[in-house]
């Protein structure tokens, strides 16, 4: 084994690199099925964050990964700190084990201020399958609802806080 | 021990009010975290690894050609992977609407930058050495020379972001993100190296940074 590159920050500047015109465009407009994850980036002290980055990935609504559907979507937080990702929900994955889980989207989010990525899931308030999730079911109870989207709008919100006392849950990988 | 930095290193004051408080969940890994876009060519052409050429014109700046191979810490190279570069300009001045530094805009410079591995996880970026920049982070505090470096690799558990520092640069010993690093072999691992062989005779001088993803296995424990 070598020593992996070790993580640094994405700084202030990272809208100079990193967003893309169709990042946000999980599916095209049109898409059966679309429709906008929304939310806002917060730090511990409740203030907005306006230069993070929200990088989701996900399965088809199948519940494949592969072929043709990007399953990518990537946005950088606006002055007000919100974020929107284009997409459909994916289907129910396998588990380790031979679970199932429940629809969910991994999320990345990247900032000046994060040394390292933090990781957390997107999981949907309408989705029966949650209560038998193995990772909803791995998450302190009293957290998890800072895992669950909520419908809203033109689509679902979920919020992040990065720290605090709504403190989303972050996973290690 | 885990060669990425803590999120709350208070030396550097932006984590203090962003790093979780909360230790993470161990998240097993599924379909979903061994699994990765593929973002190829549509995203990236020839001209995107040139820097030094934009808006019709050549930028300013000492020349230089970044290389180096991808590849994980089990040793495979990781192939046709997206990297994607982002930088100051010669001057340290970076074109984003917050960057104050009184140093002068680079009219043919816009300091980003696409590639993708070839299939031996092989990269090569032309672009001009970025500049020293002052932050507000502490007294009289200098981010040494770097260039911005986002991955991908094959799975969601490889992607990284990361920055390429310059050998000898004095301002290392200051810098609390570099610093951040807790090991030695790590903070050695984001210094590239001078590399005469990539040189190019009166035109540019080469510097090799080799990438090194999380191994595909490797669990928590093991991704050191």
């Amino acid at each position: 084994m070598t020593t992996e590159t070790p993580s640094q920050t994405v700084g202030p500047f990272l809208s100079i690199g990193l967003p893309w015109a169709d990042g946000p465009d999980v599916v095209a407009e049109g898409t059966h099925g679309e429709f906008w994850l929304r939310g806002v980036v917060r730090d511990g002290a409740g203030a907005v964050v306006p230069d993070a980055l929200v990088e989701t990935w996900q399965a088809d609504p199948e519940g494949q990964f592969g072929g043709t559907f990007r399953g990518f979507g990537r946005c950088p937080t606006d002055d007000e700190g919100r974020y929107g990702i284009r997409t459909v929900k994916p289907g129910v994955v396998a588990a380790p084990g031979g679970d199932t889980q429940a629809p969910h989207v991994d999320v990345s989010v990247f900032a000046r201020g994060l040394l390292n990525r933090v990781v957390t899931r997107v999981y949907f308030a309408d989705e029966p399958a949650n209560a038998t999730d193995p990772v909803l079911s791995g998450v302190p109870a009293d957290r998890r609802d800072t895992l669950i989207a909520v419908p809203d709008g033109d689509g679902y919100r979920f919020d992040i806080s990065l720290q605090g006392p709504h403190e989303t849950v972050f996973f290690e990988l | 021990m885990s060669v990425h930095p803590p999120l709350l290193t208070p030396a550097y004051k932006s984590t203090i009010l962003r790093a979780p408080a909360q230790p993470p969940v161990l998240l097993p890994h599924s379909l979903t975290e061994l699994t990765a876009p593929v973002l190829g060519e549509g995203r990236v052409s020839t001209e995107d690894g040139d820097l030094t050429i934009w808006d019709g014109g050549e930028a300013q700046g000492q020349r230089i050609i970044v290389h180096g191979q991808v590849r994980d810490s089990d040793g495979r190279p990781v192939p046709h992977t997206l990297i994607e570069i982002w930088q100051a300009n010669a001057a340290g001045r970076y074109r984003h609407r917050w960057d104050r530094h009184d140093a002068p805009l680079d009219p043919h410079f816009a300091g980003v930058g696409r590639v993708l591995t070839d299939a031996a996880g092989d990269y090569r970026f032309v672009t001009v050495k970025p500049g020293a920049y002052p932050w507000g982070n502490h007294e009289n505090a200098w981010r040494p020379a770097h260039i911005h470096v986002s991955l991908f690799g094959q799975a969601f558990t490889q992607r990284l972001v990361t920055q390429m520092y310059f050998p000898d640069d004095p301002l290392l010993a200051y810098d609390p993100i570099f610093n951040s690093v807790p090991t030695e072999a790590g903070r050695r691992a984001l210094i590239a190296d001078f590399d005469l062989s990539a040189t190019v005779e009166s035109w540019a001088l080469g510097f090799r940074f080799d990438i090194v993803l999380r191994g595909r296995g490797a669990t928590p424990m093991e991704a050191a």
